[in-house]
């Protein structure tokens, strides 16, 4: 079975979204591939309130109404789907979903990035039990306990002190001596008094039994290890570009992330580029939906070549 | 009210009841959260493929919601969302926090098959 397509957008976050709007609006052939569900990072944040035009919304309301808007003008969406093969070599593009074939002239590649794990003993197991990847979802089973953040970024710093509203103590965990966050951000942590700072060190391991009871900090410096009780971790290191899929067939950077140009044209002829798998700095619903508009009007100018 | 398209356990006295008269049931019991969307999108997915389970979810921070919260299963849980799976009205299985909709399918071909 093959199913045929101008434009094959994979990914279903802001960005790939955008893509579906801008082809499926000029009348171009578009099929997104999703493997999770639409919205991708966009989703996991609770409340917006810089989306230029809309004062406050969520994530989840955004991303329901990015995917109205695309499937309006006729854009396909098919969600949590298991690609099996790409091959993006050629004039037509390969993507194979289980037996099914899918071709296309030109590939958006928009499958955003995923929160990075520590990848340490015992985090897998205490996900849930004392390991945290969400602030506001979770941060109420903490009221009154003292828990360590880990991460150096905005993110880490601004959850830490979203989090003193309910916990006793946060000691923030980091791997280097300086933060990479916005001085402000920094600033309003420093004058949090329940805010403490263990810098140049990490975790090497969570313990207990039905949930964390105590971790391994390493010092990064004297490789010393020390044990430390906590009642909970919370961890936000960044994001990794989800583009293992592509290693092979388009050129990333030495951080994984997709080369594109500024008409996020990526190394190979007739695949784009557009959103946090794409090689840049900001990465924001609105510079993924500027990735994804461009991204899009470039693949139909390539594909009316 | 939980925005989702699975059917609502609203009640404790309806939760007992629907567990004991399904053999197969999946509850949900979350928040309209970043942790909690994900796991009922890959439910109403999953709600065609399995027929023979029942689907359904109930916000956590209903008073009701204390037979999942408090639930021996789900000692130490402190991740959103609570899943529950039972079988023939026991607990077959808990989770705490976001599962993808692959490891949601292990377990129901695990626990619930």
């Amino acid at each position: 079975m093959q199913n045929s397509y101008d434009v094959i957008v994979l990914g279903g976050g802001a960005a790939g979204l955008t893509a579906g709007i801008y082809l499926s609006r000029a009348k171009v052939k578009t099929l997104i591939l999703n493997e999770g569900m639409v919205g991708g990072q966009m989703i996991l944040t609770y409340e917006i309130a810089n989306y230029p035009g809309i004062e406050q919304t969520s994530g989840f309301q955004l991303s329901m109404t990015m995917k109205k808007q695309a499937e309006s003008f006729g854009c396909e969406i098919q969600q949590n789907v298991k690609i099996s093969e790409i091959n993006l070599e050629g004039e037509t593009k390969l993507i194979k979903v289980g037996e099914i074939e899918y071709t296309a002239k030109a590939v958006i590649i928009a499958t955003g990035g995923r929160s990075r794990n520590l990848g340490v003993e015992g985090e897998d197991t205490f996900k849930g039990r004392g390991i945290s990847y969400c602030a506001t979802c979770d941060g109420d089973f903490y009221t009154g306990q003292d828990i360590i953040v880990v991460g150096g970024g905005n993110s880490a710093l601004e959850e830490a002190v979203s989090l003193t509203k309910y916990v006793n103590s946060v000691t923030i965990v980091h791997q280097f001596d300086h933060f990479q966050a916005f001085e402000h951000a920094i600033e309003v942590a420093k004058a949090n008094e329940k805010i403490s700072f263990i810098m140049e060190a990490s975790i090497d391991g969570f313990y207990g039994d039905e949930k964390v009871k105590y971790v391994n900090i390493k010092n990064a410096k004297t490789n010393e290890i020390s044990k430390k009780e906590i009642d909970g971790v919370f961890i936000f290191i960044g994001y990794a570009a989800n583009s293992e899929q592509f290693k092979e067939q388009v050129q990333l950077n030495k951080y994984g992330e997709i080369i594109a140009d500024n008409n996020m044209a990526s190394s190979t002829k007739g695949v784009f580029v557009a959103g946090d798998v794409r090689e840049k700095k900001i990465r924001q619903i609105t510079t993924a939906v500027s990735d994804g508009a461009i991204a899009a009007v470039n693949a139909i100018e390539y594909i009316q070549k | 009210m939980l925005m989702t398209n699975l059917e609502h356990v609203e009640t404790a006295a309806q939760h007992q009841e629907i567990i004991e008269s399904n053999e197969n049931v999946m509850i949900c019991a979350g928040r309209m959260g970043p942790m909690c969307i994900p796991v009922y999108a890959a439910m109403e997915e999953l709600k065609t493929e399995y027929p023979n389970i029942k689907f359904m979810d109930m916000e956590f921070d209903s008073p009701e919601a204390h037979v999942i919260r408090n639930a021996p299963e789900c000692a130490g849980f402190m991740g959103l969302p609570f899943v529950m799976y039972y079988k023939n009205g026991k607990v077959a299985k808990a989770t705490t926090s976001i599962q993808m909709k692959d490891q949601i399918k292990a377990i129901l071909d695990q626990y619930l098959a």
